[in-house]
């Protein structure tokens, strides 16, 4: 692999930058793998490069339907936080963190990570009390978080409306300081070129048409280009898990909504960390551009089209213009929407399926991003050793028939 | 500065009445019908800023929505404006503008030092460096978001005022160019409700910028005429400076229109203006962008789009140089060569990239004398801080290279046409796909996927001719889809026509070196992307036009790339050895066309509209007496009433004692009622609580918990039997719409065969409730018509009668524990109720309370609250509540009752606390642990058992208490736990929840 330097960026300069590797080969699919990812978003290719990094699995496919990165990994609004109620998800979330910290390095592939800090809002009683519990939890879970009172929120978010008589004054919030934001691109990017170095075949523009099973146990996949033979293969179709579900027999607990965000015009830097509000339903972060990219809540109604509902927008931006007044002014640049697969907890499901040696990595709903080292250090060991890692035992399938549920509505909400 | 290029005649500007403004801080003059561009152009200003990236000074390119570089901070304070298109503001008088991201200007700014470093600044860059050392990134990061960013946000809240209008129309036709007129005509002859919408100020479109005739007239006649009939028209609504922004499903179209001047104050009229329209017809009329020639050098100033330049001259009466040489693959910039010419603007030559172009507006040119250079290429530009000359060299015949002698041009600008490529995004946004026309080099819009037509230029249809017909084809049949088949016959006017060749396809203009070794040729000026970038993205691997375009971030500046798209994709077609640039793929065009303020998508929801407050009949006595309010969900609740000089606790304290001692008053109006009635209505709650409700008595309310189909409990409240087949539910405050939604589902979805209808009257009554052991004394003032006496009237029972001279429902239900009536009267009633229940109390030393005393008063009772001591874990067996859950009969959630986790013994269990100090109240919300450990470092994790759900000080009690589920929670009775908070460890006894009359013998007062 060619190394990414400012050495490298000056020796390539010399010679007006034509002498760059590719980032990624573009092979043709064999015909058998030891392990085929069905998924070449961020969680499916973190899954590539774990399998191959920690566990010397490299005979692996990643197959992906568009470009790689190009589902939920290329449309969110990049938060990554580990601030979580439970422990299995605090504990899933805070891997992916310290992961995070480290990938820039790990991967030789800048992902930018911004730890501004993500502050959760509190507008009422009963959400005081829900960040004091939240934030009692991450404590004795390590993790780091603190609550902050208005006055310091002011403080560290200057152009705040700290109104008492706003229409949900905001009343106190949590704040994660290592949480922050990174390049959504350069995370799906970066493992790509890592697994694809450590000879992981990443096929794009192949599309599965259907899973091949045997006895109960999966034999391969069939694909826009052929037969590839795989005695494990991963499902990590985020958007689109039911389907695949569907195409290998069984069902998932999964309802799959558009979520919409949306970016302002550049301007200088004004909001230096992620603030976050559900009561209110709005999200928003300045990006290294000057972009402010926001954020709210689900469509009401299902769908796969990548794509919302005005109103939706009109809702969150309401809230937005209550809490920052000042960016009553500044204008939407660009929308778009991608699609969430929900499960009724509100949390994943990273496992095994009903049928041998397939696995599944879905249901992330609206926290995909910042789960996504985490997943697939988890969905590598479990697709490696066939069971799954204490990490994400948990967040096994079988809980909907066991009840034992991580139910992540009440802290979580809407903004994940 | 006087306007130096304003020329002498022509242009729809009203040369009488003049405008002054200032351009960084220089004071400048324009005229009436001035855009800030034409004004500054007038003026002579060549540098508008500098760029994003390297700071390389940068003039004004286009007259439309597709400007790149002229991005304006207008006005100052509340209503600063950053990255304004200048050639889209009109100009007013007073006007403040200022070039944005360059100090201490664009003439000499200090930013430019960055430039000297665009060797190592290649697209992307910042994915490879910065990572060391790693703790640095934060540092780098700072340096480039500083760096980085456009203009000012403004500093004050938004002075102005948006509104949203919902409206429907037959047919909505965008765009008020020849094609667009041509159809809004002929929907509206054909009787159809048309919506017109055009985002410039006077209708004509590309005529405006143009000299042709329509009807042996000049065009602009016929435009006026046209329009006139159709304001005529009753059917129609004609939008100016509207722009249509986004089409969303089911023909849903989002319309943005600019109300008052840009930055005044428009005192009652609405700043800008959202239209959500509804059509049962689309026509997209929106013309087309022309597509700049990408050659070596082609951002500097004075550089321009000769369709921009042809605007500027024919429409604002303004040149923006002296000489003006063309270079074009196609016959149309020749137009622009001709009215630069008749205006009297020298134009040294025409760059023509095509072998012996011989058609009519080639020989106009030659007749007038310009000297046409054919088969040849701008091969560089110099001046870096405007164009002085162009470099001219012969093209190779496979035009990707050039040969001979350079010839240098004198000129100060240099304006380009690479063809005209259709606004097709609109159909994007609605859909629909991009093809790509081989034969003539341009993206067309696919099939429509809503009832919608584009028409004319929007369509490829370039002639006018063509234009003024497929508008009028195109309005007839939108208008016949609509229902309004009878069409005018009246004929389609004629225009001039001109015999037009073919344009030659040519992406990137070759120089004496490769791409990216001399010069720069640039793809997207406003965010600094150069056709090297792009190359460069393909020779990494980032070939699919969504990774180029990422990496790049080609098209993703507030233009968003209406000029450097559709280059860059050929160019990365052409690196990836793509022939046919329709297989590289596109783009998928997202709204908004241009950008839309935020605060005009939000509307009026803002500050107390952002969602509505709702308040009791009583809210403003409640006001008076000074109480604190509490915000459940939308409602206001008086949280505790302080007298002067009380604290909050001193104030719960006092009210929690009158309560237990003598008698409060409550305002519960916000409970969510629902009136239940039907046949079935008993069936129905059977099915939808655990407990039975089969057999309750008229007159008789009971409680009921309501769970999920997880088995988890969602609500709770008393439900009233009024008669047989009618029932009244009270749910908690905050769930009362989500709970009616809920049963609506279960009796819409799963049992139509249910006769029951369920209705909200939460605000239909109020409801005063008294409480404390005076309350039987106090209440028997006010009725003569109910027993009051606990053998005619019992605990859980209701009464019907007058109380105060007014109907009732009174019902005899606690939350507190103490003897308590709930007296519902009709909302418009209640204030008077309170008063004199307020005022005959006075001799029991009566105070009212707030939902503080209220939560205080039923923790020491033990009652839960749902959402405080559940959480959408917490199953009736987790409270100790089994009780209340049926063995016998089926209800929602009871399946789930029974899964292995579910059943587990070690579930957290509602409990009560008793902290070691007891004036130490423990903060509600925090975790429990087994042992005592004090919070731990980072990384290191201790396990928690539960957690504190409600906790107060009880006055009563005269100490802290709290409830709380703790795992095991009835095993540990007696067990000490430990609550480890910032400032210490908390320890605490579990005892049971019931602290206060475990018997509970004071409900009966």
């Amino acid at each position: 692999m060619q190394k990414y330097s400012i050495f490298s960026l000056i020796k390539n300069a010399l010679a007006y930058h034509e002498g760059w590797e590719k980032v990624w080969r573009s092979p043709e699919p064999k015909s058998e793998y030891d392990v085929v990812i069905i998924g070449g978003g961020g969680h499916g290719l973190a899954t590539a490069f774990y399998l191959a990094k920690e566990h010397g699995i490299t005979n692996v496919a990643v197959i992906e339907k568009g470009w790689l990165g190009g589902g939920n990994t290329g449309r969110n609004t990049t938060i990554i936080r580990s601030n979580y109620l439970w422990d299995e998800s605090a504990a899933m979330y805070e891997k992916s963190l310290q992961l995070y910290e480290g990938l820039s390095q790990e991967l030789n592939f800048n992902i930018m990570l911004s730890q501004r800090g993500v502050l959760n809002l509190a507008h009422n009683l009963s959400d005081l009390r829900e960040i004091e519990r939240r934030v009692s939890a991450n404590r004795l879970n390590g993790i780091d978080s603190e609550i902050l009172n208005t006055q310091e929120i002011k403080e560290f978010v200057p152009i705040i409306n700290d109104s008492p008589n706003s229409r949900y004054p905001v009343l106190g919030g949590s704040l994660q300081r290592r949480a922050g934001t990174a390049r959504h691109d350069a995370v799906a990017w970066g493992f790509a070129r890592g697994a694809d170095t450590r000879g992981v075949d990443i096929i794009q523009q192949c599309e599965v048409t259907g899973i091949r099973q045997s006895r109960g146990k999966v034999t391969g996949v069939e694909t826009t280009k052929g037969l590839i033979k795989a005695k494990k293969v991963g499902v990590v179709v985020a958007g689109h898990s039911s389907m695949l579900a569907d195409m290998a027999g069984f069902r998932l607990p999964v309802n799959s909504y558009p979520l919409q965000a949306l970016v302002s015009e550049p301007v200088k830097p004004v909001l230096d960390t992620v603030v976050m509000s559900n009561t209110v339903h709005v999200y928003v972060s300045q990006s290294d551009k000057g972009e402010m990219v926001l954020g709210a809540g689900i469509d009401g109604a299902h769908g796969y089209t990548q794509r919302g509902s005005l109103h939706v927008i009109e809702g969150q931006l309401g809230a937005l213009c209550e809490l920052f007044p000042i960016f009553s002014r500044l204008r939407m640049m660009r929308q778009w929407g991608g699609i969430v697969d929900t499960c009724p907890d509100a949390s994943p499901i990273v496992g095994k399926t009903p049928i041998g040696g397939l696995f599944i990595n879905c249901g992330w709903g609206t926290g995909g991003f910042k789960g996504t080292p985490g997943s697939g250090w988890a969905f590598a060991h479990t697709l490696a050793t066939g069971e799954p890692h204490e990490l994400n035992a948990p967040f096994n399938l079988d809980r909907f028939t066991t009840g034992a549920l991580i139910d992540e509505h009440g802290a979580a909400a809407v903004a994940h | 500065m006087s306007q130096v290029n304003r020329l002498s005649s022509g242009g729809r500007i009203d040369r009488d009445t003049s405008l002054e403004f200032t351009f960084n801080g220089r004071r400048m003059v324009g005229h009436v019908g001035d855009t800030v561009a034409s004004a500054l152009l007038a003026n002579g200003v060549r540098i508008v800023g500098r760029s994003f990236k390297y700071h390389r000074p940068r003039g004004i390119v286009a007259a439309g929505s597709e400007e790149p570089n002229a991005l304006l901070q207008l006005g100052t304070g509340g209503r600063t404006l950053p990255n304004q298109q200048a050639t889209r503001v009109e100009l007013f008088d007073g006007l403040v503008a200022d070039s944005v991201n360059c100090w201490p200007g664009p003439d000499f700014d200090l930013m430019s030092g960055i430039g000297l470093f665009h060797r190592l600044t290649p697209a992307g860059f910042y994915y490879k460096t910065f990572m060391w050392p790693a703790s640095f990134w934060k540092y780098y990061e700072h340096v480039i978001r500083r760096a980085a960013g456009l203009g000012r946000a403004p500093t004050e809240p938004d002075p102005d005022h948006y509104d949203r209008m919902n409206t429907h129309c037959d047919v909505l036709v965008v765009g008020a160019g020849p094609a667009g007129l041509s159809a809004a005509l002929a929907a509206a002859r054909a009787g159809a409700r048309v919506i017109l919408v055009d985002d410039q100020a006077e209708h004509g479109g590309s005529l405006l910028s143009t000299r042709r005739d329509i009807n042996s007239g000049q065009a602009l006649d016929w435009v006026a005429a046209a329009s006139e009939e159709i304001a005529a028209s009753n059917a129609v609504t004609v939008l100016r400076r509207t722009t249509a922004f986004g089409y969303y499903d089911h023909n849903f179209v989002g319309l943005f229109e600019q109300r008052s001047q840009i930055l005044s104050d428009g005192g009652d009229v609405s700043r800008q203006r959202i239209w959500r329209v509804r059509a049962k017809h689309v026509i997209t009329a929106t013309g087309s962008f022309e597509r700049p020639l990408i050659f070596a050098d082609n951002d500097r100033p004075g550089v321009m789009l000769a369709g921009g330049v042809r605007a500027y001259v024919n429409r604002y009466g303004v040149t923006p140089g002296r000489k003006i040489c063309v270079f074009t693959n196609n016959d149309d910039a020749y137009r622009t060569a001709l009215d630069l010419h008749d205006a009297g603007v020298a134009v040294p030559a025409i760059i023509d990239v095509r072998d012996d172009p011989i058609r009519d507006l080639p020989t106009e040119a030659m007749e007038r004398g310009i000297d046409i250079i054919d088969a040849s290429a701008v091969t560089g530009v110099n001046g870096a801080r405007g164009v002085k000359s162009i470099e001219v060299m012969q093209l190779n015949a496979a035009g990707d290279g050039v040969t001979g002698q350079a010839r240098t041009i004198e000129c100060d600008v240099v304006c380009s046409s690479g063809g005209w490529n259709p606004a097709i995004h609109l159909h994007s946004h609605s859909g629909g796909k991009a093809v790509f026309d081989t034969e003539r080099g341009i993206f067309v819009p696919g099939a429509a996927v809503q009832p919608s037509h584009s028409a004319g230029a929007a369509a490829g249809i370039f002639d006018l001719a063509g234009c003024l017909r497929d508008g009028t084809s195109t309005g007839k049949a939108a208008a016949a889809n609509a229902g309004f088949k009878n069409a005018s016959r009246r004929k389609v006017p004629d225009t001039d026509t001109e015999d037009e060749g073919p344009m030659r396809l040519l992406w990137s203009v070759p120089t004496t070196a490769p791409i990216g070794r001399r010069g720069k040729h640039f793809l997207d000026q406003a965010h600094d992307v150069t056709a090297a970038d792009v190359q460069m993205a393909a020779r990494e691997g980032y070939t699919s036009i969504e990774h180029a375009k990422r990496y790049t971030t080609l098209g993703m500046a507030p233009d968003q790339g209406k000029t450097g798209n559709i280059p860059g994709m050929a160019i990365l077609g052409q690196a990836l050895g793509v022939d046919n640039v329709g297989d590289v793929g596109t783009t998928t065009f997202r709204p908004p066309f241009t950008p839309v303020t935020l605060g005009a998508l939000a509307g009026r929801d803002i500050g107390p509209l952002m969602d509505p407050v709702r308040m009791t009949p009583i809210h403003h006595w409640h006001e008076l007496a000074g109480c604190k309010w509490e915000d459940v969900g939308q409602w206001k609740r008086p949280w505790y009433y302080p007298k002067s000089g009380e604290t909050m606790q001193g104030a719960v304290n006092r009210e929690c004692l009158v309560v237990r001692n003598a008698v409060g008053i409550m305002d519960a109006s916000t409970l969510g009622k629902i009136d239940i009635q039907g046949p079935d209505a008993a069936e129905f709650l059977n099915r939808i609580y655990t407990n039975a409700w089969l057999k309750l008595k008229p007159g008789s309310c009971r409680y009921g918990l309501m769970l999920g189909e997880d088995g988890m409990i969602m609500d709770d409240g008393v439900t009233t039997r009024l008669a047989d087949d009618h029932f009244l539910m009270t749910t908690t405050t905050g769930n009362a719409a989500s709970v009616l939604e809920w049963l609506e589902e279960w009796l819409q979805t799963e049992w139509p065969e249910l006769k029951v209808f369920c209705t909200s009257v939460s605000e239909h009554w109020a409801n005063v409730t008294i409480c404390g052991p005076r309350a039987r004394n106090l209440l028997a003032e006010f009725t003569d018509d109910i027993a009051l006496d606990s053998k005619s009237f019992p605990f859980m029972s209701y009464r019907e009668g007058t109380v105060g001279g007014v109907s009732a429902r009174v019902y005899r239900i606690s939350f507190t524990g103490e003897l308590s009536y709930e007296i519902n009267v009709p909302a418009s009633y209640a204030l008077n109720i309170w008063t004199a229940l307020m005022n005959a109390g006075e001799k029991y030393g009566i105070t009212p309370y707030g939902t503080e005393t209220m939560h205080v008063l039923r923790a020491e009772k033990g009652y839960i609250i749902a959402g405080q001591e559940t959480d959408g874990t917490t199953t009736p067996d987790d409270l100790g509540m089994d009780w209340i859950v049926s063995k016998n009969k089926d209800f929602i959630g009871r399946r789930s009752l029974s899964r292995d986790d579910n059943m587990r013994n070690d579930r957290k269990q509602l409990v009560g606390l008793l902290p070691t100090d007891p004036d130490k109240v423990i903060p509600e919300g925090n975790q429990i642990t087994e042992t005592r450990l004090e919070i731990p470092p980072r990384g290191t994790r201790i396990a928690m058992i539960g957690h504190v759900t409600s906790s107060y000080y009880s006055a009563n009690l005269g100490r802290s208490f709290a409830l709380a589920l703790i795992k095991d929670g009835r095993g540990r009775m007696g067990d000490q736990v430990y609550m480890p908070t910032p400032n210490g460890i908390i320890a605490a006894e579990i005892t049971g929840p019931i602290f206060i009359d475990l018997d509970g013998e004071r409900q009966d007062g």
